[in-house]
């Protein structure tokens, strides 16, 4: 009895995505496929699922082959797959996702709400998988969204569940409640995949761990025998630094003043409601707090692109409250965003066009309607260099890149003109173990020459590391400010509301 | 409290999906090569049914496919043999055919350059037929009334039309800027504005041809008539040739200044072109107001580039809407803007040519445009025919999940 991928390769054009994989998983386990992006995790899973056919190699589900490239197939031999992005109707009912596309129904083809109903009520407390069957899907959170797709996957009688990158869109509150929710699915007896780049995710849940690179299977280990530090070596092929090297800081003078800033976000609610805080030049302050607590739109308030209801914000005394990003721009102010696809790029421009995207209206890049594209190719190609982006060519969509790499177009592009005021919101969400490295040690590089530093993060560690001062915000409000040798409970706690 | 903080849905029409259907369907976004091989494809293929349709529409031939079928099917071949014989003697023939093409792609060339402007900025501007209606009513005025030798007149009406059409096209930018009108409908709805405004302005005395009940315009004055390009008797004038400097003036405005660079950036994601420090509103009412000036252009060489050289309700026939046709086929790249329009000219005088010596109605032209844009708008269906991979973009390579 089990799951058995055998010498699976998968090429697509230019690209070996899987090189002669070899997988099992029996039920009752819980094995961790941990690489970096690109490394072909999802690649191989989606292959087990049938939505790929492999070029070489076969799959067996307890010894008896399965139909190649076919999802009906696998679905019909218990193989189950939660997707990274949500296949979920968002105007339709919980019950009624489930239920699409095989639908009870009555005498006159009616389908039979309350039977649907009553499935999803039984699964979802079977595996502690609460969810109200009649609420409608998109009102409800990401993490709720997520137990919909495993209570579909549950429904359709799954022996094997293959879960990708899981907890890439969960509070760490929802990742606690996600595993719980695994756990119970191993003690039920099945077979679960847990695709992640997140080491320490994959100690804790993982029974087994298969690493990948490059498409290859490099190392199975057991977690008792590894460490994070044993699995980001084998993951990126090097020792990495786990742990940023910083010296102490030398504040200077405030650069960035904010004072009781009010801000509503999109629905009208007050994201931040009187927020002050200073950043001096030489300190990286880090914000810590759950995702939603109002940092994005403090953010977006003090780079210009959104509009302060109240309060002002001040960099090196100046009042550049509601400026527009251009003149935050001018006043050498730069910004990460969070948003690194919608906000930060664009993902059909080249990698050159991105890295002038908001610096090519003056020169040496242009001249009114006159660009010198020339000198846009020349500082592109350094740049590429010098911040090691990984491109096959500076005139490739940036969309083609990694999301590591796309975050280092971004990185190179703000950080290299001088810069007094550094706004770095959730600086390597969603980049790879080697590429985060790189990117905080340009961050602490950026205090180290005199500049002020901001970091926004909702990864409590990253805040930990890089900052010299954290504040936390909880509910649109600085809960507290904190130390990056306080306990780290006491922050935790701040985070939840429950500080002072 | 979601953990992405909630974001609102995004106005209509702006949804990252929905922005990425246009752009494939209007090709924005498309390389010069990409823009040169779907729609010569397409064409190609549109040839081959319209084809089937000739061969199916000749009644005698098909009564008789029962009863004696080798000789039914060799005279439908013949009958389709015919058509596209006259069709192509009529496109490429002779230089009085291929004047014809040229003189009924050069309103097309603007039209479609101004389409296509728009389609790069993100913009989807019906409203050309509108804009070369007022870009003709002022290029009008300004061939009645000012008096200047041709070397000044000619560029000075030709202005007329730039802005006649300009300011009409920035009323739905700014409207859209504003208060987040989309262009599709304030664009059509100006459309019909525009028609019975001109023809209320063509009954006023400043325009209307004394003596003359319906509404017609004086004709303008000889300083202001664009010369032809090749004499008497072939009707293309000089406008072609200043069609065909507004194309890479547009492509270079488009593709290497500073301003296309913001246009494009807006027309990909308003979002990053405002974290970019662009001004968004403001480009949204300039995309527009350049797409409207060169529909304008086009409306100004309908009253200066033919006899008699004066204005009347039916002057943009349907140039406006064959420019979205055009933009669309020659997938929002100026020079597919200018080999579409070509194609439609030479498609145009080869159907006249069609109807008279094959007996095949002009409406296949028609027929055949819609296929060719049908086939165009689903590339993916012509690319399947002809077996061409896709190449791997931006979004293509995301969406194939290589991780």
């Amino acid at each position: 009895m089990s799951l058995e991928l055998r010498s699976i390769t998968k090429r697509f054009p230019g690209i070996l995505a899987n090189d002669a994989v070899d997988l099992s998983i029996d039920p009752g386990e819980i094995v961790a496929v941990l690489g970096e992006n690109g490394a072909g995790k999802t690649t191989l899973m989606n292959v087990a699922y049938g939505l790929y056919g492999a070029d070489e190699g076969s799959i067996l589900v307890d010894g008896e082959p399965l139909a190649p490239a076919s999802t009906t197939a696998a679905i019909a031999a218990g193989i189950g797959m939660v997707h990274q992005h949500f296949m979920l109707v968002p105007v339709f009912t919980v019950a009624e996702n489930i239920i699409l596309g095989d639908e009870p129904t009555g005498a006159a083809g009616w389908i039979e709400r309350k039977q649907a109903s009553d499935r999803v009520r039984t699964i979802s407390e079977k595996y502690n998988l609460a969810v109200d069957p009649d609420a409608t899907v998109e009102d409800l959170p990401v993490g709720v969204q997520q137990r919909v797709e495993i209570i579909k996957v549950i429904n359709r009688k799954a022996r094997y569940l293959i879960f990708d990158e899981p907890t890439a869109v969960l509070t760490p509150q929802e990742v606690e409640e996600f595993f719980h929710i695994v756990r119970g699915l191993r003690e039920d007896g099945k077979g679960v995949v847990f695709i992640s780049h997140k080491l320490d995710e994959a100690l804790e849940i993982a029974d087994r761990i298969v690493v990948m690179r490059q498409g290859r299977k490099v190392a199975e280990v057991l977690p008792g025998e590894t460490s994070e530090e044993g699995l980001a070596e084998l993951m990126v092929g090097r020792p990495v630094e786990l742990v940023v090297h910083k010296g102490t800081a030398t504040p200077g003078t405030t650069v960035l003043e904010v004072r009781d800033l009010v801000v509503v976000d999109d629905r009208s609610h007050r994201a931040c409601d009187g927020v002050s805080f200073t950043v001096r030049a030489g300190e990286i302050v880090g914000i810590a707090g759950v995702n939603g607590n109002g940092q994005s739109e403090l953010v977006d308030a003090i780079t210009g692109m959104r509009l302060p209801m109240a309060g002002s914000v001040l960099v090196n005394g100046e009042d550049v409250t509601a400026a527009p990003p251009r003149e935050m721009h001018k006043a050498s102010v730069a910004h990460v965003p969070e948003d690194r696809q919608e906000s930060g790029l664009v993902l059909a421009f080249s990698v050159a066009e991105n890295l002038v995207l908001d610096s090519y209206y003056d020169p040496p890049y242009s001249k009114g309607l006159f660009m010198d594209w020339s000198k846009v190719n020349e500082t592109a190609a350094q740049l590429v260099k010098q911040y090691d982006v990984r491109t096959a060519g500076i005139s490739v969509p940036v969309g083609t890149l990694s999301g590591g790499n796309q975050q280092k177009v971004i990185i190179a592009r703000e950080f290299n003109r001088p810069a007094i005021l550094v706004l770095a919101a959730q600086p390597t969400r969603g980049v790879d173990v080697g590429s985060i490295e790189y990117i905080h040690s340009q961050i602490v590089a950026k205090r180290d020459k005199g500049a002020a530093v901001l970091v926004v993060s909702t990864e409590l560690d990253e805040v930990l590391a890089l900052a010299d001062r954290i504040l936390v915000m909880y509910e649109g409000r600085i809960a507290g400010e904190f130390s990056p040798t306080d306990d780290i409970t006491d922050i935790g706690l701040a985070m939840l509301g429950g500080g002072q | 409290m979601t953990p992405e903080g909630s974001p609102a849905p995004p106005p209509i029409g702006d949804t990252s999906s929905q922005r990425d259907f246009w752009r494939r369907v209007t090709g924005a976004g498309s390389s010069l090569g990409q823009a040169l091989l779907l729609p010569t494809l397409a064409f190609v293929t549109a040839l081959i049914i319209g084809g089937l349709i000739i061969a199916l529409t000749d009644l005698d031939a098909l009564g008789r496919l029962t009863t004696e079928p080798g000789a039914a099917l060799a005279d439908m071949f013949r009958s389709v043999i015919d058509a596209y014989r006259a069709l192509f003697v009529g496109m490429f023939g002779s230089v009085q055919a291929i004047s014809e093409g040229l003189f009924s792609a050069t309103p097309l060339i603007f039209a479609g350059l101004g389409v296509a402007l728009g389609f790069r900025a993100g913009l989807f501007n019906i409203g050309a037929q509108g804009q070369i209606q007022m870009g003709a009513m002022l290029a009008l005025w300004v061939g009645i009334y000012v008096t200047a030798p041709a070397l000044v007149h000619i560029p000075l009406a030709l202005l007329g039309g730039f802005v006649g059409g300009m300011l009409w096209g920035a009323i739905p930018g700014f409207l859209k800027a504003r208060s987040g009108a989309h262009e599709v409908i304030t664009t059509i709805m100006l459309n019909f504005v525009a028609f019975y405004f001109m023809q209320w302005l063509l009954t006023t005395p400043t325009l209307q041809q004394p003596g003359r009940g319906n509404p017609v315009s004086m004709p303008i004055q000889e300083t202001a008539q664009l010369p032809l390009l090749f004499g008497e008797p072939y009707r293309v004038t000089i406008a072609f040739v200043i069609a065909v400097g507004a194309v890479f003036l547009v492509r270079w405005l488009i593709f290497r200044s500073s301003l296309g660079f913001e246009l494009r950036a807006t027309g990909y994601s308003q979002q990053a072109a405002r974290y970019a420090g662009m001004n968004v509103s403001w480009l949204i009412v300039l995309a527009m107001a350049i797409s409207g000036g060169l529909a304008g252009v086009a409306g100004a060489n309908q009253i200066m580039g033919l006899p008699p050289y004066d204005a009347s309700p039916s002057l943009a026939g349907t140039v406006g809407f064959d420019a979205i046709t055009v933009a669309l086929l020659g997938r929002s790249h100026p020079v597919g803007v200018l080999w579409s329009a070509l194609l439609f000219g030479a498609l145009k005088a080869g159907g006249r040519t069609m109807q008279a010596q094959a007996g095949v109605p002009l409406d296949l032209i028609v027929v055949l445009q819609a296929l060719i844009v049908m086939f165009v708008a689903a590339p993916e269906l012509v690319r399947v025919i002809y077996r061409i991979k896709p190449k791997s973009n931006a979004l293509g390579a995301q969406a194939g999940e290589v991780s």
